[in-house]
């Protein structure tokens, strides 16, 4: 099962580096990154394989969140289901 | 991979047009659940609804969480309890609506539909009983909800029940008088009801329904409206085309989580229900829409036009996104939970004439209306007649959920609190239709040849 993490804040050092980390400790792989900054801010979109991922996906989903909050960061993860239903026939 | 602008799109949708599942509504059949004994009725029927939906608020929050995207509610339907509680040796179901309810708060669910009776060419001595219940089930219960049909465009109208709905309406209201006469709120009369609605306060799970079936409800008039800000002045055929787009995206989504909520629950998926269903937030509103269609205020010349078209334009977008389509499916009209038809209320352009014009050729009917507390039975069920021939005629659902709020009168407000918000009280015309209503009958089934 495949997931996006969206990665929005204001753009410092070590941004993808802490991202990364956290999902790596939930045996999340990364499958391709795309970002760009804009006037300051950071944008992330991370395509992410959770088929392995150690806890449930609702629970990555409020972790990844809180650790978001800790960096000043808004990370999401979603299903990436939910863009491919909206956005292709 | 996907590209960031779709992902920001729906992201943008959820986050700042109000894009939401507005409800899963789990079908239930009570029909096993029969018994002579009312004690042991309620039993069955409590031990099957929180047998049947015990995860279905559990599953629905991981799904929510996983997906990113609120599901607002999560409910219950069942068997018409008239049909359910026939067998019963009791006077009254007012003890099955509060088993209803206990069973509701158990499973964790806001509403639970189904204190209802399909009477569109009779009564049965069940279907009486559960009238007549209606008002003291209302009072007594926090999250049941109930419905009539009285007629349809096979049967007719069934005017003796249509007479009985306006009495049964206003003592609701009376007894539910200290919250503004909340109990009408959740009460629905319909004609064509249907059976796989997952909608409230209208639901319940039809005989030709399967054991146990998930529905779903999807809404998004911000995510609309917002579409529409893109193509100012342009001609219609571009306006349609837009709300079809628009549309299809928003059904797609409803039908990913309700395919994986039945999925889950190990259930069958029943329908998606094609809906716009406004709430009291700003940039939620169905009206909102018509008047970015170009109409100043909803309510004026030109509005039955701009709500055919949206209703239209919905459907047609969201039946290639999902595999079975049913329920309502259009756009609704609810005067409370709307912010835009709250305004145009207030403002006096929309009036009730301009509203019953308007279910002519949307989702259901008169829906969420405040009326002065003095308006008499009658009155309501001439009302409730109106909208029925409507919906008789043109066989399509119309319903009337209206609030004769205690003590209020035109200018004042009813609140209903949440998704049910407040309603201005709008005015009725006061001449008397008491001699019609009077009458009591059938109106015989309409001719379904020669339309004109």
């Amino acid at each position: 099962m495949k997931a996006i993490v969206t990665v929005v804040g204001k753009d410092r050092v070590g941004i993808i580096a802490g991202v990364c980390t956290a999902l790596a400790e939930f045996n999340v792989n990364v499958l391709d990154i795309s970002q760009t900054v804009m006037q300051g801010y950071f944008t992330m979109m991370m395509a992410a394989e959770v088929s392995q991922c150690n806890v449930p996906l609702a629970e990555l989903v409020t972790r990844m969140d809180e650790i978001g909050r800790d960096m000043g960061l808004s990370i999401r993860v979603q299903r990436e289901d939910i863009f491919e239903a909206m956005h292709r026939i | 991979m996907l590209n960031q602008k779709d992902i920001l799109a729906t992201q943008d949708m959820i986050d700042k047009r109000h894009l939401d599942i507005r409800t899963i509504t789990m079908g239930i059949s009570l029909l096993d659940c029969c018994d002579p004994d009312l004690k042991t009725c309620c039993n069955k029927i409590y031990n099957k609804i929180t047998r049947c939906a015990k995860d279905l608020v559990r599953i629905g929050e991981d799904i929510e969480k996983e997906f990113g995207i609120p599901i607002v509610n999560k409910r219950i339907s069942v068997t018409p309890i008239s049909i359910v509680a026939s067998a019963c040796e009791a006077d009254s179901y007012v003890e099955i609506a509060k088993t209803l309810d206990a069973a509701a708060k158990t499973c964790g669910v806001n509403f639970i539909g189904g204190f209802s009776a399909l009477v569109q060419k009779g009564c049965t001595t069940g279907d009486w009983k559960l009238i007549r219940s209606i008002p003291e089930a209302m009072a007594a219960t926090e999250r049941v909800c109930a419905s009539v049909n009285v007629g349809s465009t096979k049967a007719g109208i069934n005017m003796d029940a249509v007479a009985e709905m306006g009495r049964i309406v206003k003592k609701t209201a009376e007894l539910t008088a200290e919250n503004d006469g909340l109990g009408c709120a959740k009460v629905v009369v319909f004609a064509n009801a249907v059976e796989d609605n997952p909608f409230m306060a209208g639901a319940f799970h039809g005989v030709g329904e399967p054991e146990c079936v998930l529905n779903v409800g999807v809404s998004g008039p911000g995510v609309v409206y917002h579409a529409l800000q893109s193509v100012k002045g342009q001609p219609f055929d571009v306006v349609a085309e837009t709300i079809k787009k628009t549309a299809f995206q928003i059904t797609r989504m409803g039908q990913l989580v309700g395919q994986e909520a039945s999925r889950r629950l190990g259930v069958p998926f029943g329908i998606v229900d094609l809906s716009l269903a406004p709430t009291p937030a700003v940039g939620d509103s169905v009206a909102r829409i018509l008047e970015e269609m170009g109409l100043e205020v909803t309510g004026t010349h030109g509005t039955t036009a701009a709500l055919a078209m949206l209703n239209d334009a919905v459907k047609k977008g969201g039946v290639m996104a999902s595999n079975h389509v049913g329920g309502l499916s259009g756009a609704f009209i609810p005067v409370s939970e709307d912010e835009g038809m709250i305004a145009a209320a207030e403002s006096g352009t929309l009036c009730l004439d301009k509203l019953e014009a308007m279910t002519c050729v949307c989702s259901v009917g008169l829906d969420m209306i405040a009326v002065p507390g003095d308006t008499s039975a009658a009155t309501i069920s001439a009302i409730i007649a109106d909208e029925a021939a409507i919906g008789m005629v043109n066989s399509k659902t119309t319903a009337v959920r209206i609030i004769p709020a205690p003590g209020k009168t035109v200018g004042g407000r009813v609140e209903m609190g949440g998704l049910l918000g407040s309603a201005p009280v709008m005015p009725v015309h006061d001449k008397s239709s008491e001699n019609f209503i009077a009458r009591g009958g059938r109106i015989p089934a309409p001719l379904q040849s020669l339309k004109n």
